[in-house]
């Protein structure tokens, strides 16, 4: 299944990640609204430069993480109280240090899926998924800020192509993805 | 990514790469037709995995009677092979996670392949508790639902059930933490690939485009698997340990066990990462990722964890005639001197006495010295669990009882079954995944790689001449 967000979308290559680091800084100084950055691995200072709040997802983590030692204790307390109590080794039914290792396990497990499943989602991937790429070489080399056109005037594109070719792009091209 | 170079690192990356260079490298191996030397090792490893489903099916036919397990003796080999590749299991999680915690550039050339070793060794591990129940259709059994039993609710209070959840989770977030790690390095090779390898990596990918936003969510999602799984790799083999230390039988009833199951784990787990990592590097030809920086940095990690379990050993034989308790005497005077004496020297020598040899730093580099070391310890740590579990067993309180145990073909082939399914599952992974995380060192090269080090620091290399040298000598294959 093609994700195609259907814009037109111009874009510069460039073939290091200082100089497209320093491309967004300009491109913001500018105020041109960038479209996205792509990269082969995570530029180190790009959330800055791009202006990016702190992603929330340890947030979601500690939701689903609660969720977890709760149905892990809540449902032993619930199994050995009240729907089926028996007496192991003469232990109290309500054996909190004996619950210990299931809840904890419980609410790493429930954290790790709901962040993962949660981090699929919100980044629109997942098995079966395609999202169009702007070139092949994003993923090995190349370092790519592009810019939405769909609406643009000629002269707008003119500007952006401008500011590509001056910020040191080696290719610029534009695609409808 | 102008991050401040050490003068005093090496190079984590030899041979002057380029980003476009890491990427060929790395996808070379996945692209290539396999040398006839994969195809001869795979076959073989086919060979035993097909042993593992004889083994297991003449198990389930004839019943667990085709193991030589008595009433005295009712862990034998099962649960030895058991702790031995869950012990394995862990060096992974640890490379992956604490060394990421920790922020040890070094793990970039290995985390990948060491995870992938984690996932199948777990998945080996597993295998067995799964088999010794004798009736695995009822395997089932093990996970609490609402059953018409009742319902009949498994004992939450058991260690064997935490062990039950303990493993599972364990392989589930490792293989979320993996997986994820390998989304973008399949989008590498996704968009080298054309025809059918397309479409299988279009699948494998989940559509990854390297934005800059999934970038920042994909290191928050990393660091954060990482802190989680920190606590679970350690929590995992405690609860196996567990098994043991909450029962009362003397040999087994101590409050050491948890700590020393661990550091026994991590110990094996990298003695097994060695062994793979020597072969992968060679065959592959990664030497220019997997350095002799990395084989040093690991036997370091060998020889603290080894030293670890080797004090733990005094530690327990102190304590057990500290005690002033005969049966706790008498349980490790028979590890000594009793039948099995021979794999408690086993035990001793291929896990205290022999990683000695790496406080010599020329010895932590040779290649081939590492990897005799690598299966001694293997060796070692399997014979240490046979200690625990059937030295201990075979003399128990009543000594009408006591036995004495020797495993029939079936469990051998069961063992070496697993070994076959272990190296089965691996040898595909490199076949198909790129072995060494292609995103992760690409975004270490300016400050790991040779020629920045050298850079900054011409200096040092003119007067480190030996370790030039050697660095030179695994450089040009």
């Amino acid at each position: 299944m093609t994700r195609s967000p259907n814009k037109d979308v111009l874009f510069g290559l460039y073939d290091d990640d200082a100089k497209i680091l320093s491309a967004v800084g300009q491109a913001r100084a500018a105020h041109l609204d960038i479209y996205d950055v792509f990269s082969p691995f995570p530029v180190h200072g790009m959330e800055d430069a791009m202006g990016f709040t702190e992603s929330r997802i340890h947030q979601a983590g500690f939701v689903y993480g609660l969720i977890g030692t709760l149905t892990a204790f809540l449902g032993m307390t619930w199994v050995f109280t009240s729907d089926w109590p028996i007496i192991f080794g003469g232990k109290p039914y309500w054996a909190v240090p004996a619950f210990i290792p299931v809840t904890f396990e419980l609410t790493v497990l429930f954290a790790s899926i709901g962040m993962v499943v949660t981090f699929y989602t919100i980044c629109g991937m997942g098995p079966g998924i395609l999202n169009p790429t702007l070139h092949d070489r994003i993923t090995d080399d190349k370092f790519c800020l592009a810019f939405d056109v769909t609406d643009a005037s000629d002269e707008e594109k003119a500007k952006f192509r401008a500011f590509l070719q001056a910020s040191g792009a080696e290719e610029i091209d534009q695609k409808h993805i | 990514m102008s991050g401040h170079i050490s003068p005093i690192r090496e190079p984590l990356i030899t041979g002057a790469k380029t980003y476009h260079q890491i990427t060929e490298d790395i996808c070379g191996p996945t692209e290539r037709t396999p040398s006839a030397a994969w195809m001869i090792a795979f076959i073989l490893a086919v060979t035993g995995l097909a042993v593992y489903v004889f083994c297991v099916t003449w198990t389930i036919w004839v019943g667990i009677g085709s193991w030589n397990l008595n009433r005295t003796i009712n862990w034998g080999w099962d649960i030895t092979n058991f702790v031995w590749w869950v012990g394995i299991g862990h060096a992974g999680t640890l490379i992956s996670a604490i060394l990421l915690l920790f922020r040890q550039k070094w793990r970039t050339g290995v985390n990948r392949a060491a995870e992938a070793m984690t996932i199948f060794a777990v998945i080996c591990a597993g295998q067995f508790p799964l088999i010794h129940m004798g009736r695995l259709w009822l395997g089932f059994f093990i996970f609490p639902y609402p059953n018409t039993r009742g319902p009949l609710w498994v004992n939450f209070n058991s260690p064997l059930l935490w062990d039950v959840f303990a493993i599972s989770t364990y392989f589930t977030v490792s293989l979320l933490f993996w997986y994820t790690g390998l989304v973008p390095d399949f989008a590498t090779v996704r968009d080298r690939a054309s025809g059918f390898r397309r479409k299988m990596y279009n699948f494998l990918a989940f559509g990854w485009t390297g934005s800059a936003k999934h970038w920042q969510r994909w290191e928050s999602l990393s660091l954060i698997l990482a802190g989680l799984s920190t606590p679970l790799v350690l929590s995992v083999h405690t609860i196996v340990s567990f098994d043991f230390a909450t029962s009362v039988i003397p040999g087994w009833h101590t409050t050491i066990f948890p700590p020393y199951f661990v550091a026994g784990a991590i110990f094996s787990g990298f003695a097994m990462v060695q062994t793979l990592m020597l072969i992968t590097r060679k065959v592959l030809h990664l030497e220019d990722y997997i350095t002799l920086e990395h084989i040093d940095s690991m036997n370091k990690v060998i020889l603290a964890t080894g030293n670890i379990v080797g004090v733990a050993y005094l530690t327990e034989l102190f304590i057990s005639w500290y005690s002033g308790y005969i049966y706790e005497q008498f349980a490790f005077y028979n590890r000594l001197m009793g039948p099995y004496f021979w794999s408690y020297i086993g035990m001793m020598a291929c896990n205290v006495i022999s990683p000695q040899i790496f406080w010599s730093k020329k010895l932590r580099q040779n290649i081939a010295i590492t990897f005799a070391m690598s299966i001694f310890i293997n060796i070692g740590m399997w014979f240490e669990r046979f200690v625990i579990i059937s030295t201990t067993l075979a003399r128990d309180y009543l000594p009408s009882s006591w036995s004495y145990y020797s495993a029939t073909w079936v469990e051998v082939g069961l063992f070496i079954g697993t070994l076959g399914l272990f190296s089965t599952c691996f040898m595909i992974f490199t076949r198909i995944a790129p072995v060494v995380a292609i995103a992760e060192i690409k975004s270490i090269l300016k400050n790991a790689g040779d020629q920045y080090v050298g850079m900054s620091n011409a200096k040092k290399h003119a007067h480190a001449h030996e370790s030039v040298a050697t660095k030179d000598s695994t450089g040009t294959h």
